[in-house]
């Protein structure tokens, strides 16, 4: 497997002009004999089909919503980091590089890193001039504030609705190509498989999600930007139809699968409250801006938190992280707030929750500006607890949020699969071990609109494309096994619900390849996930018709691969032997219980090759170089 | 709690619907609504019927997916709350709830609670944009933005395109949606270039989708989780009529001499 990322040679801070220099361009009038395929239609896919739309491609873009406006970016709440230092505070693209190489444990590219922190600063330059409603001083300048993970001030923010309103922008963007007619818009269609044709990803299989219709979509370039996999783990802050089916099955046909168990779990989410819960809520990281977070000193304490004086809370996070305090990164935040829990100093049902308290805060600045910095996530946390952040501290609890692991891809966004591209959170990306907070919109937009424009127009103009239509007995081969797999899920009519399969999974996943993993467990949830899936095969129900909108078989489908993306998720966390980042290994770690890193056998990219069914995939290596940010072992204390 | 479900089943556009009736027992005041469905569909499945289908996806209140008539209001008829962050705290047991989709011309039902919003895209695509492709971009600060007029379009901009409003309007107009979209682009300079063209086509196109016409009921205002207020739809009115008076033909005008 050829794992050549691509890095365009030189001082880093010139790789990317000279990269866009070299690449090849597509002649003006060309453009529109080129067809490219663009799968989902979030930050990453919307922006690049809305893009390669202004640049006259002929693009299809599909998501399984009923809008592209509904993807799942439109949840993101707190901001999007870009190295413009309005505010004077020392940032830099240098600093925001850096931050970003440091934040992921040194497990990321260097190159790619600071092409991210280059284009960021065009990003917000974009969306202002789209009309994105970003917050704004009273001078009528853009406003910032400060994220996990970063001493400067660099997020910018559309209220607690940021992800809305960048997608709306994207949305927009996209809307406009469609009725140029230079972008047809598939809503309601799920891809099910790729097409490969000599060695080139040249197609799609796709499913109508009304009529349920499966269908072949030719094309000389796909591009996959369908988003992360973190409903792997049942509960997540993901919406619900977040999924792995498109790179999945992208990974059967050749694909490799980069550093998959890598998984960021975010500590500040609304706990549990029963075994109905379908999904977790994220409150914004942004609150631990003003929030201090807490637990009683003492052991099962059932006082109330106005009971507990002062001198017996332990802000432990101002404790251990002194110069950080409650902004340290997330990955150690999540790990702290586990770690109380575990003595037994947690709060709520089940211990399992700690307090994130404003009334400092809201002494100090007034119950208006509180309200005016958070007031609709405040509203949030009251509609579902029925507790009134303003008087009682929130509680909050870590859940999986982010994955950083996704499609491997070289420097110009290509997999190992010559034509198959992959942005945003769907690849694996530019984030290492862990993202920092306001970084995934920043890399989703960056992918879309300004690297895939150009690496695309490089591809397209190099290679030679024989022509094939939905008659080449590739395509005619993929369609037939899609539909089979299709009466398969729909003939099994076994006894058990396709959700209490995922939640069994969910759970060996959270025990087992969540916060923190070892050995043993891990080869015990691999081989227990492996059973898993075979009873699924066996004894799932899957009502309703193949014809139909049927949305019990969708997720039918999408649990299939989840059941095998687990087990794939185990391995690797198992082969790393170390703790980076969000993979926390227990037997890896330094005295006080920080992630121990061992770069002598682990400063490399996990990049997995599927074999076949129930075959052993193989594990390949790109290893990464640090030129410019030399890894130490992270400290923010 | 236990609760006595009628919820309206249809299997396709073609097919007509009816209401059915299904028992929701042991429901916990700390799910949300769709929770509570979900659990109801699980008895379903092992019962070897359908699910009921219905439409979410983020269960945040943000994504617009979710949506249909609770005892006859959209959402439910809590301030500011879709059905996803709805939760069973403000029922009570032995309640009988009534469930059914979004009704209008405009949305014509799919499936159980599901309809085509598909209508709306075509609105935004007819205009709802600032014409700036990629790479042409000034830098962001190069204009300054009035704090008020810029929180001004944020309120607007909060529209999720739920269709609570469409299905809240006894004339099943789209005017607060339509009028949302225009209002945050009229707020912002960005917006100005295009205004005029923007409310002429956005309001021809929302009239081609067979939407009724808004006669100032204001249920659309009373529903919207979002705060929507009434006034976007005076602001789209007085862009639409000044752009259409002035796009009539130029009149010669008589000189004296
Ligand atoms: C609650 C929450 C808050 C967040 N807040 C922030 C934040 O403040 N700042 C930040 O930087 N990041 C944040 N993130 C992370 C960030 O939102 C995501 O990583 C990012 O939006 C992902 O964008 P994307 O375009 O890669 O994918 P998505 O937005 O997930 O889009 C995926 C698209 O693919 C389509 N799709 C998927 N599978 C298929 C298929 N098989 N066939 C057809 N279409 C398919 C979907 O329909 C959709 O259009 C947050 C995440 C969550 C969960
Ligand atoms: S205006 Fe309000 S009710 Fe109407 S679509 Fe937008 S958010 Fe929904
Ligand atoms: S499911 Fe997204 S708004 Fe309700």
């Amino acid at each position: 497997m050829n794992l050549n990322a691509r890095i365009p040679s030189g001082p880093i801070e010139q790789r990317w002009d000279k990269a866009r220099f070299d690449l090849k361009l597509v002649n003006p009038a060309n453009k529109r004999k080129y067809n490219v395929i663009v799968v989902g239609s979030g930050l990453a896919g919307g922006s690049a089909a809305a893009t390669l739309g202004e640049l006259g491609y002929n693009v299809k873009c599909f998501c399984f919503q009923d809008s592209p406006r509904r993807a799942h970016s439109i949840a993101a709440q707190g901001g999007i980091n870009a190295a413009k230092n309005y505010q004077n505070d020392g940032d830099s693209v240098y600093r925001l590089f850096y931050d970003t190489v440091k934040g992921g444990d040194f497990r990321a590219r260097e190159s790619n890193v600071y092409r991210l922190a280059q284009v960021s600063v065009s990003i917000i330059d974009q969306c202002v001039a789209q009309g994105v409603p970003f917050a704004r001083e009273y001078g009528g300048l853009l406003a910032n504030r400060s994220f996990g993970g970063a001493q400067v001030s660099r997020t910018f923010y559309a209220r607690g609705q940021t992800g809305q309103q960048l997608l709306l922008g994207a949305y927009q963007a996209l809307e406009r190509q469609i009725d140029a007619g230079k972008v047809k818009m598939l809503p309601r269609t799920e891809m099910l498989d790729l097409i490969v044709i000599d060695g080139k990803a040249r197609g799609i299989v796709a499913r109508n999600l009304v009529t349920g219709r499966i269908d072949v979509h030719m094309a000389d370039a796909v591009v996959l930007a369908t988003g992360g996999y973190g409903n792997v783990f049942y509960l997540s802050t993901n919406a619900k139809g977040s999924n792995t089916t498109a790179i999945w099955r992208a990974y059967k046909r050749g694909a490799a699968f980069g550093n998959p168990c890598y998984t960021q779990i975010h500590p500040t989410c609304i706990p549990q409250s029963g075994d109905y819960q379908s999904k977790l809520t994220l409150m914004s990281e942004s609150l631990r801006n003003d929030g201090r977070i807490w637990v009683p000193l003492k052991q099962g304490d059932t006082r109330t938190a106005a009971q507990i004086p002062e001198s017996e809370r332990d802000y432990y996070l101002e404790r251990m992280y002194p110069s950080f305090g409650n902004l340290s990164p997330r990955d150690i935040a999540s790990r702290a707030a586990k770690r109380v829990c575990d003595e037994g100093r947690g709060v709520g049902p089940g211990g399992l929750g700690v307090y994130l308290d404003f009334s400092d805060a809201i002494r100090r600045l007034g119950q208006k500006t509180i309200a005016e910095r958070y007031g609709n996530l405040f509203e949030i946390y009251e509609r579902i607890t029925g507790e009134d952040p303003y008087t009682l501290p929130m509680r909050i609890y870590p859940a999986v949020h982010y994955t950083m692991g996704g499609l491997w891809v070289d420097y110009h966004l290509m997999s190992t699969v010559p034509g198959l591209f992959v942005l945003g959170e769907a690849n694996f990306s530019d984030h290492g071990a862990n993202r920092l907070g306001a970084s995934a919109l920043m890399q989703g937009l960056s992918d879309g609109y300004f690297v895939i424009p150009y690496t695309l127009g490089n591809y397209l103009a190099s290679e030679k494309f024989a022509k094939v239509d939905e008659t080449h007995p590739e395509a005619v081969a993929a369609l037939a096994q899609t539909q089979s797999m299709t009466k398969q899920l729909l003939a099994i009519k076994g006894k058990r619900t396709v959700s209490s399969f995922h939640r069994e999974l969910g759970k060996l996943m959270w025990d087992f390849c969540g916060m923190a993993r070892n050995a043993k467990g891990l080869e015990q949830a691999a081989d227990k996930i492996a059973g898993l899936r075979e009873e699924f095969w066996k004894n799932v129900n899957v009502s309703g018709e193949a014809g139909d909108l049927n949305q019990n078989l969708e997720s039918a489908g999408r649990v299939a691969d989840f059941l095998e993306l687990g087990e794939l998720m185990c391995h690797d966390a198992r082969v790393r032997e170390e703790s980076c980042g969000g993979h926390f290994r227990e037997e890896y770690q330094t005295s006080d219980g920080e992630a121990q890193r061992n770069d002598d056998s682990f400063s490399h990219v996990a990049a997995w090759e599927y074999q076949g069914p129930n075959q052993k995939p193989v594990r390949h290596q790109e290893e990464l170089q640090f030129e410019y940010v030399k890894p130490v072992q992270r400290s923010y204390k | 709690m236990n609760l006595t479900l009628h919820v309206w089943r249809q299997k396709d556009v073609a097919t007509p619907g009816q209401m059915v009736r299904y028992d929701a027992p042991n429901v916990s005041e700390h799910m949300s609504f769709l929770e509570m469905l979900d659990v109801v569909n699980e008895g379903l499945i092992l019962k070897g019927d359908e699910p009921i289908a219905f439409e979410h996806d983020c269960r945040e209140g943000i994504c617009g997916s979710c949506g249909f008539m609770i005892n006859g209001i959209a959402h439910g008829g809590f301030k500011n709350t879709t059905v996803c962050q709805l939760h069973m705290r403000h029922f009570e047991d032995g309640d009988e709830v009534f469930i059914e989709p979004w009704r209008a011309t405009a949305f014509p039902v799919m499936k159980d609670l599901i309809v085509d919003r598909s209508a709306f895209d075509r609105i935004i695509a007819s205009g709802g944009y600032v014409s700036v492709s990629t790479g042409s971009a000034p830098d962001g600060n190069a204009l300054p933005i009035r704090k008020q007029d810029s929180d001004l379009a944020m309120d607007a901009a909060a529209c999720i395109g739920c269709g609570a409003c469409v299905a809240s309007c006894p004339n099943a107009a789209a005017a607060l949606f339509t009028g949302a979209k225009i209002s945050h682009l009229a707020h912002l300079p960005q917006g100005q270039p295009e205004r005029k063209e923007r409310s002429l086509r956005m309001v021809r196109q929302m009239n081609a989708e067979l939407f009724g016409n808004c006669t100032n009921i204001g249920e659309c205002e009373a529903t919207c989780p979002k705060g929507i207020p009434i006034e976007v739809i005076a602001s789209m009115n007085g862009d639409f009529l000044a752009a259409s008076w002035q796009e009539r033909p130029p009149v010669e005008i008589a000189g004296a001499g």
